[in-house]
């Protein structure tokens, strides 16, 4: 208990101070992350530009209520019947009514001309420079960049904070719960597209520094845009409720020199051009089960559980398809089930991971098939 | 069929098959207490978990149903009924009528409710869980992706919606008949006024909620695809259709609450209401306007410019009629001869309270901040200072204020007075915080959360455990009333108060206004 | 106490405690409960679905109801109700309708949606959806949507996006630009059909008014008939949907919104039949209404006349436009 104690005496110093810079601007906001009280005006225009039209507002509404809860404390203060206070008896006055009807008007006017203008600013998509497909997935996002020459560039992009963390068996880290497996990487200044999309289910793709949170409907792309000023990593997190997961699906964006992203992208393309090459390969045993592991780990273990033991999906340990006809367990990895949480994994895994989990699921959990798939038989099945 | 001059029957079949307008608004008002106390419950375990970050007593598909559960039950279980409660209770003897229109369909409304609650809480116990998806159940979470409860939740909705389009017809059927005579519209209490508006709203839109899940039921078990693409159909409509009901929704809520403080605030300044008409035009404005701001809960579903501006526009100008509101309330305390009882006090806590949650709703309104701001706890923290700090301190205030009337005793006003100083300090601890995490980038209905928005999130969660402690002191306090508080015998308890239900005897006699009063 | 009014007043009748409201909530309650029940193991295979709950339900709903309405009548009959009751009992169904109409507007809205923003957007059309062709290469709207995005782009295994059930195209829509064989006046028929039975309840209201039971029985009988027809070939077109128009259910929104929006006006017609046929039955079997007092007809009618203007909705947005 001596934590909590210690913790609430530093809180409520906390609380005043923050309160008080809060009311006198939120200055302090702008670099300290932790206790930040107040919008972050982020590293791009349109971040500063709806930072502005925040702060406008809140000032107007500040000014508005000292100036309503003075006339009403004012009124509690004196106007009480232990003072002695009659009442008068006054009401009903045209003139004042439509004064604070006109005015309030007004002033909203004032509020809507540099909100128009904004808006109007962060809808503007034209003429980027780049295009990256955003898909949300449960519970991940999948991000690939269109429009490139050579190799297609596309990657998964995963919760990296273990769950013992989580669970509280071991300190959290830095980042807890906003670091992944790997983050999607832009060029500094460069006006960049997101076409933003989902697999499943409503989420939506917000990172606060860029200014930029739009909805992932499945079935539907939507267009927003960011330009960054500022090398660096900014951090957010899906918001919109997407199920069991959705506290746990961060976006980790890194913002890099444009050289450093034409390297990165290099490296990508690269990497992608082997994958295919590795698609014409056969594999032994081992090697598809060591790779199908980790596949397993991170893709199929939320739902199917680490051992195999079922979940949110159905056990693998001892499950008919896994033990059955080879066609149909790879036909339900690649199609998935419909009208259940079972995907079609086939447009997420490539060729040689589907084939390595497939044979893993039929070798693991006590499920002891000895046959195995080849990333050409996957080839094959997707043919049809 | 014998004559009225007798009491209540007595046992069990008074409740059950009572037509008395009084017994049944004394059922919603218990019925609806014994949800604010569920949904408190669960409000409880949210703040519990979110205490520090980490996972550490539910885990997340429960948090989630927990998140859903809690707002489904003090949206529809809590608040709706018990201003329903008290419209009961009060609008006939405001009106001077000697009931509502339709006492047996009265029952009826209410005698759904109970079972209706009962279906959507035992999906906690269903195979799969209870509903995950939100208050908002946005399809296809709500549909592909639900549990198998959803089908109960999908029914239970619909009795819901039954119970409450009923209630608002016999509702609109006794304002608009069962006035004494010389009771012109004009001249009928405000509590009145705000109740005949939100009945029509509750007629208008019950019914569109009900189509809603009606096309999740079907979308769910006959193959249709309302909100599928793949057959041509669009997620988006769910939102839209939802909203045209869950707009005018919140305004269902808070304008009773407009009626009661608009009942108090003249009575403890010994003054009338400075604009009575401008009132009753200002909750009309109100009303209409629910209905054409709809789309500012999607800001951010990407739709076309136009519709954004479209629906930024409109929804500030809401703000306009609600200060219309404000500034009479002030107005009516300016130079007054004001008291500070216990129901004076929760109005003044409104007062504060509400207009900040208005000015984040101001805020909200404007679409490009919005982008920061959507599905933040910033939204959290605006939706609890209108709902809590707003409906549920209005109702509050009725309770000690009508409660003399009621029962013919007086409640410890030491205790009420306490009770309202732990809740209006609770309440801010709590909420206040949350705008702080909101703005700072936490989205809401996560059940854990970045080390950065810790502090604020303990702060949060004490304060949650204060406000809903305090809720005990209220909740003894109405029954030691009940059971053994001083008798009072005046009919008119409150000296400022004004209105026909202060003509009747204390306690107010079971049947009130047979041979319907004068009214001057 | 407040003076009392002097003038004469006739007593608002309250009526005693009574038991219909918690046996017809037994009975609304057990029937979703039983709904409900039986559509999950349906779907979810929970079981061999088992209507039995529902139907019992149903059934005591219906009981109530029935003797709620009995009552009623039997109070009017035996003079209890003033003439502010019954002035309660019109604004009461007059907000009834109100909110019928709430009703439809959510399905209307849902089809003018689909129609004139969603649809075009998923075909890569106007400002909601530049980019969805992406998605949904080959798919081209247009209304009746003989094509759903899913079989433009070659089946549920193509898709972007994750299997959210199978949805096939009608072959044939159901509009009425098609004209050809006899059925396909179907729709044209029933609006004759609709209009004409709201002009016979009208006459047959004439008829009461100037006291001549005999021309109220005769044009109520009519009606009462006209919908009976209605329903019938109502059923008929759905059998002809079902069975040569592959048009169902599954057939993307345009078969969703099809069936829901003519689906529900139909169970509303089954409704305003019944509620038509009981007034004919009280008045032939037990003499019920007077020229001053039919309030049971009167509500009745009105709900038929609600049924027919939806109706004339659904033939303009449905089937001709
Ligand atoms: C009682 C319920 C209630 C009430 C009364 C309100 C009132 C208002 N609300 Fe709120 N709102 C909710 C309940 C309510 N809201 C809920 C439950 C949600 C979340 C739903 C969910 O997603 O789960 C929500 C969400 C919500 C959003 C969506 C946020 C998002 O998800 O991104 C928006 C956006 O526009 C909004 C706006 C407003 C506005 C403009 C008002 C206005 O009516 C406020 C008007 C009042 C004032 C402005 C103060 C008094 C006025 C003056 C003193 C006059 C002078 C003032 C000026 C000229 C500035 N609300
Ligand atoms: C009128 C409606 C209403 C009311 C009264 C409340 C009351 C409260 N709400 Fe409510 N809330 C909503 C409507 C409401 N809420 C809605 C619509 C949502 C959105 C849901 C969604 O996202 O889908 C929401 C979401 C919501 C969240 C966000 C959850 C998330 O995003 O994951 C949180 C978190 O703090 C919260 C907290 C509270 C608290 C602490 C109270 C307290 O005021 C409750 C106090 C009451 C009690 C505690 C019960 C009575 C007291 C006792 C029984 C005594 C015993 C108690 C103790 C000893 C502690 N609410
Ligand atoms: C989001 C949850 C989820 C994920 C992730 C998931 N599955 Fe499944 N899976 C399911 C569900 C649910 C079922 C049961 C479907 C049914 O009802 O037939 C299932 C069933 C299966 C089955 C059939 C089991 C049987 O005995 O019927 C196989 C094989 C399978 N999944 C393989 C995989 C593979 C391979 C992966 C990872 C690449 C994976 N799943 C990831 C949810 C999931
Ligand atoms: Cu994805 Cu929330
Ligand atoms: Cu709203």
């Amino acid at each position: 208990m001596g934590f909590i104690s210690e913790r609430l005496r530093a809180q409520v110093g906390y609380a005043a101070i923050l309160i008080a810079t809060f009311l006198s601007g939120g200055a302090l906001a702008q670099d300290s992350k932790v206790n930040q009280v107040n919008m972050s005006p982020g590293v791009t225009s349109s971040g500063q530009a709806i930072y502005d039209l925040h702060m406008a507002i809140l000032w107007i509404c500040v000014i508005i209520g000292v100036l309503v809860f003075g006339v009403m404390f004012y009124s509690i203060i004196y106007h009480r019947k232990s003072k002695g206070f009659k009442a008068s008896n006054f009401h009903e006055s045209t003139k004042v009514e439509i004064a604070w009807t006109v005015v309030p008007f007004l002033i909203l006017i004032g509020m809507a001309v540099p909100a128009t203008s904004t808006l109007i600013h962060v809808y503007d998509t034209d003429e980027a420079e780049m295009d990256i497909l955003v898909t949300g997935y449960q519970w991940k996002w999948k991000y690939e960049y269109l429009n490139e020459d050579g190799e297609n560039v596309s990657f998964f992009s995963n919760l990296r904070t273990p769950q013992d963390e989580i669970y509280n068996t071991e300190e959290k880290g830095e980042h807890y719960l906003l670091e992944v497996d790997e983050p999607v990487v832009i060029p500094v200044d460069t006006k960049v597209r997101f076409l933003v999309t989902a697999n499943d289910v409503i989420h939506s793709w917000w990172v606060p520094e860029l200014a930029v949170k739009r909805d992932a409907i499945p079935g539907f792309i939507n267009e927003t845009w960011t330009r960054a000023e500022k090398e660096g990593i900014y951090r957010g997190q899906c918001a919109e409720l997407c199920g069991k997961d959705h506290g746990f699906m961060p976006v980790v964006v890194n913002v890099v020199s444009k050289e450093e992203y034409a390297s990165w992208l290099a490296d990508k393309q690269a990497e992608a051009a082997e994958i295919k090459a590795l698609m014409a390969q056969t594999f032994t045993m081992d090697q598809l089960v060591e790779r199908g592991k980790g596949v397993y780990q991170s893709r199929c273990a939320a739902c199917h559980g680490m051992n195999g033991e079922g979940g949110l999906g159905l056990p693998i340990a001892g499950s008919a398809i896994a033990t059955g006809g080879i066609a149909k367990h790879l036909d339900i990895g690649i199609n998935g089930v419909a009208g259940t949480a079972m995907q079609a994994f086939g447009g997420q895994l490539n060729d040689v991971d589907m084939a390595a989990v497939i044979t893993y699921q039929r070798n693991a959990f006590g499920n002891n098939m000895g046959d195995m798939v080849q990333p050409i038989d996957v080839f094959n099945h997707k043919k049809g | 069929m014998g004559d009225h001059h007798h009491g209540p029957a007595k046992g069990l079949s008074r409740w059950l098959f009572t037509t008395n307008h009084k017994d049944i608004g004394t059922m919603y008002l218990w019925f609806s207490f014994a949800m604010f106390i569920l949904g408190g419950a669960f409000a409880m375990i949210i703040r519990a978990e979110l205490f520090q970050p980490g996972m550490q007593l539910v885990e997340p598909a429960f948090f989630n149903q927990m998140t859903t559960l809690h707002g489904l039950i003090m949206v529809f279980g809590a608040i709706m009924p018990s201003f329903v409660g008290l419209a009961n209770w009060m609008i006939p003897m405001m009106i001077g009528a000697p009931d509502m229109a339709l006492p047996r369909m009265n029952n009826w409304s209410f005698w759904i409710l109970p079972p209706a609650f009962l279906i959507l809480a035992s999906t906690l116990f269903m195979e799969g869980g209870a509903p995950a998806f939100g208050w908002t159940f946005y399809a296809p979470l709500s549909t592909t992706y639900a549990p198998p409860s959803v089908t109960y939740f999908i029914f239970s909705i619909h009795v819901l919606g039954l119970s409450s389009i009923m209630g608002s017809i016999n509702i609109i059927a006794t304002v608009m008949n069962m006035r004494a005579p010389g009771m012109t519209y004009m001249k009928m209490p405000l509590f009145v006024w705000t109740w005949l508006i939100t009945a029509f709203l509750l007629v208008a839109v019950m019914p569109v909620l009900a189509g809603a899940v009606t096309m999740m039921l079907m979308d769910i078990h006959f193959g249709t695809s309302f909100f599928s693409a793949a057959g041509g159909g669009d997620p988006v409509l769910f939102q839209h259709i939802f909203w045209f009901f869950g707009h005018p929704e919140v305004y269902i809520i808070i304008l009773p609450a407009f009626g009661v403080v608009s009942q108090i605030i003249p009575a403890f300044s010994r003054k009338p209401l400075f604009g009575y008409a401008s009132m009753v035009y200002a909750t009309a404005a109100i009303a209409f306007l629910s209905f054409i701001v709809w789309a500012h809960h999607m800001y951010t579903v990407g739709m076309p410019i136009a519709g954004e501006l479209f629906f930024m526009y409109a929804t500030m100008l809401i703000a306009v009629p609600t200060g219309v509101k404000v500034f009479n309330w002030i107005t009516t305390m300016w130079r007054g001869s004001m008291t500070f009882e216990t129901p004076m006090l929760f109005c003044i806590g409104f007062l504060v309270l509400f207009t900040i949650g208005g000015f984040t709703g101001l805020m909200l309104s404007i679409a490009p901040a919005d982008f920061q701001y959507h599905d933040s706890y910033f939204v959290v923290a605006h939706f609890h200072y209108v709902m809590v700090a707003g409906a549920v301190f209005s109702m509050t205030a009725a309770v000690y204020y009508w409660l003399p009337k009621w029962c013919g005793r007086m409640y410890n006003e030491t205790m009420g007075k306490t009770h309202f100083w732990i809740s209006f300090i609770g309440f801010n601890i709590t909420f206040f915080p949350q705008h702080f995490v909101g703005l700072a980038g936490m989205p809401r209905r996560i059940p854990d959360y970045a080390l950065q928005f810790a502090d604020f999130n303990m702060m949060s969660s004490i304060g949650a455990f204060i406000y809903g402690a305090s809720q005990i002191m209220f909740l003894y306090n109405v029954i030691a009333t009940i059971v053994a508080g001083k008798p009072t015998s005046d009919e008119k308890v409150w000296d400022g108060a004004e209105g026909l239900e202060w003509t009747v005897a204390t306690p107010a006699p079971y049947h009130t206004f047979e041979t319907p009063p004068a009214v001057r | 106490m407040s003076e009392q009014a002097t003038t004469a007043h006739e007593k608002y009748y309250v009526p005693e405690k009574s038991s219909m409201a918690v046996l017809a909530t037994i009975g609304l309650i057990m029937s979703t409960f039983g709904a409900a029940t039986a559509m999950n193991q349906a779907t979810f295979g929970d079981g061999e679905p088992s209507y039995t709950l529902m139907y019992v339900g149903l059934f005591v709903f219906a009981a109530v109801l029935f003797s709620w309405f009995r009552t009623t009548i039997r109070e009017n009959i035996a003079g209890l109700n003033s003439a502010q009751l019954k002035k309660s009992y019109v604004i009461g169904m007059f907000w009834f309708i109100f909110s019928e109409v709430m009703f439809f507007a959510a399905f209307f809205g849902a089809l003018f949606y689909v129609r004139t923003l969603a649809g075009p957007w998923l075909a890569g059309e106007g400002e909601g959806g530049a980019m969805n062709h992406l998605l949904w290469p080959g798919f081209e709207f247009s209304w009746p949507m003989m094509q759903t995005p899913q079989e433009a782009v070659g089946g549920v295994t193509n898709q972007l996006i994750a299997n959210m059930g199978t949805f096939t195209s009608a072959e044939k829509s159901m509009a009425f630009s098609e004209v050809g064989a006899w059925y396909q006046w179907l729709p044209l028929w029933n609006t004759i059909i609709l209009l004409t039975s709201s002009g016979t309840v009208h006459i047959a209201h004439e008829g009461l008014l100037s006291g001549n039971k005999k021309r109220f029985n005769l044009w109520l009988g009519i009606t009462v008939a006209l919908g009976v027809v209605f329903i019938g070939l109502q059923i008929l077109e759905y059998y002809e949907a079902y069975a040569h128009y592959g048009l169902t259910l599954n057939s993307g929104i345009y078969g969703s919104t099809f069936f829901m929006l003519t689906g529900f006006h139909g169970f509303h017609v089954a409704m305003g039949t019944v509620m038509l046929g009981i007034q004919l039955i009280r008045s032939l079997k037990a003499g019920h209404f007077t020229s001053d007092d039919h309030f049971g007809f009167e509500a009745s009618s009105w709900y038929w006349h609600f049924v027919d203007v939806v109706w004339v909705g659904l033939f303009l947005f449905v089937y001709i436009l």
